[in-house]
């Protein structure tokens, strides 16, 4: 309605030039940018498939799963060996391993990763932020079969001369490379939940005479609290989903992981082995990868939940 | 009466002192936060250098055009490499198009609604999901179900699957960045929607659309974990199909249904081998692979730097 | 256009009586009852006035006042952003629409009203481009036609001599005068119906005030001009009829020689004397 009226309102103009949109331009630009509209929202919840095509196929074949083993069974068996004769299920073995290497990775990355964020933000000059921020973009830009290699071939070697009694295959050093792959993470999520503080904040605590370490650690941390400990959580959760690093050094044997000295496998690496090995689709064994797929996707799901709930959290304060 | 003022003053407080230890707790903490930060850059330097001692030596023009072998002496990634080129530009293809189109839905069309909260809370959550998770979707749904198979347009699907998020929030990052002047200006000048976007929010945001696929990009090259999922093999001793040929339309896409293997990959299966010299061939693939990520990231801080130039 | 196409407008349009008061020339707008509201804030509360066609008409009062928030009324600005709501009606001669009804496309709106901004913000394009940006988005691409109309547009803005060498240059290279005389033919150059102009001179310098306030004096004969301005002076000086507002309401609407030498209301005489504002 509005369209025609006006634009014929218009055509009392019309005689004085042809400066006015016709009827028939309106009517097709309106066209065009509901198609685009229709397109855009089309590729915008492609992301929401993208999703549920995860859930799906995880779930289906787990049910499949679940209907060979039971789920007791798969929660409480100490011993994770499918494709042996007697087979066992116990996937508290294969989270122990990932638990075990994210548990020394956020023990290098945590304390490092705070002290670094907490330098960048309060203590270092604008022109050495603006150097060191593109060097941990370039640390968190090397692939990860690299530090993989890295952690094999050169940490290991290195690390038994102090530790003699260090396997080949170990969690500990994967473990620290991990730390040094999520540092950069941790850092940049921590220092954006530091930089939020206002300065008015720290001019107040200046002012009564704290120190710059004082301040960081008595107001900015507290008041970038939830996104730092967002901070942290979204470090584990790229630890738990770590690969490439823990297929190459950390062993394949799945057992309870206790002694960090000797390797074990996590469930990454499990869903590796098997997908290098020549499984029949639909057997036993395949669907165990899903079954694992499905533990480590709940688990880094729960992660990014509270952090995502966490850091909309400390979004509204300011 | 006492006067707590003046009891203050009474304490004398050595003010010289205090400021001594407040400046010395500083330094202290800075000179920490410059060690650790001398650690990191050390490691990193020390991961490439032995890289670079390990593999440089190994990188020939035999090496770039040699298929893998069993002997280690002649093996060569030139599968490797022309697999990683044709699944990269598969990926491109797929995700820069979606990625810019959601993340402009996403920045100026989608209404506050739960609608769109959900989408939200997807990409968020999509860009935390471990990269074997996206592997094993692939194999379940791509190569399974829909039939596939395990060829290059599944591993490019994949792996564009995986950097969508990544481009949506830079598409996304871009186009907020632009100020509210120009918006208000061309709507001012009565133009529509997809006009304004089209004509001059696109245009402007594209060297930080463009940042975000090039680091998109480079994630993608490093991909290992979803690539071993879906089953690429590493003892390809073949090349896809060329994309080109004499025949009319000139142009086929057969190389895409076809088996391959990507750098990575490679890299990977030569680690497992016992043999040393397979080792060293590894490293050598590290040195290309390191080289490119570094290159593009490196290149994607440039353009950010000259963003901010700009503005 | 000429004056004698002008002229034969007006014969077009109606002249429409008020209810309380003989209006004094055709009438391009008249804004009743209009109230708006950010989410639950009231900003304007029923303003009542006439914008008199070919004619100046300033909108002064202290900052807070609502009068950004009026003129972006008429150009339906307000709907790019959420949650903002009109009360009342904005009719627009002649089509005798109410712009500011849920029904009419705000997009159309803006093709009928062109705006100038308090900041300019010419597009990252060369000077031409900003000026054809008005007509290619409404499908206009002859080339003779859209290139006579940027010659037109930047003349009447007193810019085309400046510029008339380097039109394909970085509308960027111009000075800040320059740049909002260039946002005054990009506004232009459509032939709009109204021309809203929003405190265009507070970010120049005085002397490329002066010349922006000759323009918008030479420009009245062409099209109409409803401008904010925080400077009374300013408003003494180009314009025909004043309205004054306070804390989201129309005070008092005159011409503008009666408003400032004699104004009906205590607060108006306050804020011309400068006792608040």
């Amino acid at each position: 309605m509005a369209i025609v009226e006006l634009a014929d309102a218009s055509g009392k103009r019309a005689k004085y030039g042809e400066l006015v949109a016709s009827v028939a331009f309106l009517k097709r630009r309106a066209l065009v940018g509901r198609v685009m509209a229709a397109i855009l929202f089309i590729a915008a919840s492609l992301s929401v498939l993208i999703t549920a095509g995860i859930v799906y196929i995880l779930l289906y074949d787990t049910v499949l799963f679940f209907q060979q083993v039971s789920i007791i069974d798969f929660l409480t068996d100490t011993q994770w060996t499918p494709v042996f004769d007697n087979p066992h299920f116990g996937i508290m073995t294969l989270v122990s391993g990932t638990l075990m290497t994210t548990f020394i990775g956020l023990l290098v990355a945590v304390p490092a990763g705070t002290v670094l964020a907490i330098y960048l933000s309060e203590f270092a000059r604008p022109r050495a932020r603006e150097t060191i921020k593109p060097i941990l973009e370039l640390l968190a830009g090397v692939p990860t079969v690299t530090f993989g290699y890295f952690a094999l071939f050169f940490l290991t070697p290195i690390f038994q001369i102090f530790i003699p009694e260090l396997s080949g295959f170990n969690l500990l050093v994967p473990g620290i490379v991990i730390g040094f792959m999520i540092l950069p993470y941790i850092v940049s999520v921590a220092e954006d939940a530091m930089r939020a503080v206002p300065d008015s904040l720290r001019e107040g605590a200046f002012a009564l005479g704290f120190t710059r370490l004082q301040t960081a650690l008595g107001v900015v941390i507290p008041g970038a609290f939830s996104g730092v400990t967002a901070a942290y959580i979204l470090g584990m959760s790229r630890a738990v989903g770590e690969t490439m690093v823990v297929a190459i050094a950390a062993g394949q044997q799945a057992k309870i992981a206790l002694n960090p000295l000797d390797g074990a496998a996590t469930i990454t690496a499990y869903i590796v082995q098997i997908s290098l090995g020549d499984v029949p689709h639909n057997s036993l064994a395949y669907l165990t990868i899903f079954a694992a797929g499905l533990t480590l996707f709940l688990m880094t799901l729960m992660f990014n939940l509270v952090a995502f709930w966490l850091r909309r959290k400390y979004r509204e304060v300011y | 009466m006492t006067n707590s003022a003046d009891a203050i003053k009474a304490e004398k407080i050595d003010e010289q002192s205090l400021v001594k230890k407040a400046n010395r707790q500083d330094l202290r903490f800075a000179i920490i936060g410059f060690i650790v930060l001398l650690v990191t850059m050390f490691i990193l330097l020390a991961l490439i250098a032995d890289f670079m001692r390990v593999g440089i030596p190994r990188i020939s023009v035999d090496f770039l055009t040699n298929y893998p072998s069993r002997k280690p002496e002649q093996a060569g990634i030139l599968s490797a490499w022309v697999g990683t080129s044709l699944v990269m530009f598969t990926t491109a293809a797929v995700a820069v198009p979606i990625g810019v189109a959601a993340g402009i839905y996403l920045e100026e069309y989608s209404p506050k609604n739960w609608m769109t909260d959900i989408i939200e809370i997807n990409v968020t959550n999509l860009a935390g999901v471990p990269s074997i998770i996206y592997g094993l979707l692939a194999l379940g749904l791509f190569v399974y179900t829909l039939r596939l198979g395990q060829t290059v347009l599944v591993a490019g699907l994949t792996l564009a699957l995986l950097i969508l998020p990544i481009i949506i929030v830079a598409t996304r990052e871009a186009l907020r960045s632009i100020p509210i002047e120009m918006r208000e200006a061309a709507y001012g000048i009565g133009a529509d929607k997809w006009q304004v976007v089209s004509m001059y929010l696109l245009p402007t945001a594209r060297p930080g659309i463009l940042t975000g696929a090039i680091v998109g990009m480079s994630r993608a090259i490093g991909e290992t974990a979803p690539i071993i999922t879906i089953g690429a093999l590493a003892f390809i001793a073949f090349l896809p199909p060329s994309p080109v040929q004499e025949t009319f339309p000139f142009l086929n896409f057969e190389w895409l249904h076809s088996p391959f293997t990507v750098m990575p990959i490679q890299m990977f299966n030569w680690i497992s081998r016992p043999q040393a010299g397979f080792h060293v061939a590894a490293a050598a693939t590290g040195v290309i692979l390191l080289m490119m990520t570094l290159l593009m990231n490196g290149l994607a801080i440039y353009i950010r730097y000259r963003i901010r130039r700009r503005t | 256009m000429n004056v004698a196409q002008r002229a034969a407008i007006v014969e077009v349009m109606p002249q429409v009586p008020t209810a309380n008061a003989e209006t004094e020339g055709p009438v391009r707008a008249r804004v009743i009852d209009l109230s708006f509201y950010y989410s639950d804030k009231q900003a304007l509360h029923g303003v009542n006035f006439l914008v008199y066609d070919r004619q100046v008409t300033a909108i002064i009062g202290p900052s807070g006042c609502g009068k950004s928030t009026l003129l972006r009324a008429f150009n339906r600005m307000h709907d790019l952003y959420p949650d903002n709501r009109y009360e009342g009606q904005v009719i627009l001669y002649p089509e005798e629409i109410n712009i500011v009804s849920p029904q009419v496309d705000p997009m159309l709106v803006r093709l009928k009203i062109g705006m100038v901004f308090q900041k300019p913000n010419p597009f990252p394009k060369s000077i031409y481009d900003n000026v054809a940006a008005g007509l290619w988005v409404r499908g206009i691409r002859k080339k003779t036609l859209v290139d006579e109309r940027v010659e037109q547009a930047l003349t009447q803005a007193a810019l085309w001599g400046e510029v008339k060498d380097r039109l394909k240059t970085s509308a960027y290279g111009l000075s800040g005068g320059q740049q909002q005389r260039l946002c005054i033919a990009r506004a232009l150059a459509p032939d709009p119906e109204m021309l809203l102009l929003d405190e265009p001179t507070s970010a120049l310098d005085p002397i490329a005030t002066a010349r922006i306030e000759e323009l918008v004096t030479e420009l009245a004969s062409v099209v109409t001009i409803v401008i904010v301005t925080h400077n009374m002076q300013q408003a003494a000086r180009i314009s025909n009829y004043t309205a004054f507002m306070h804390l989201g309401q129309m005070v008092e609407f005159h011409k503008t020689a009666i408003m400032f030498t004699n104004p009906s209301d205590r607060r108006t005489q306050d804020y011309i004397t400068g006792r608040f504002g």
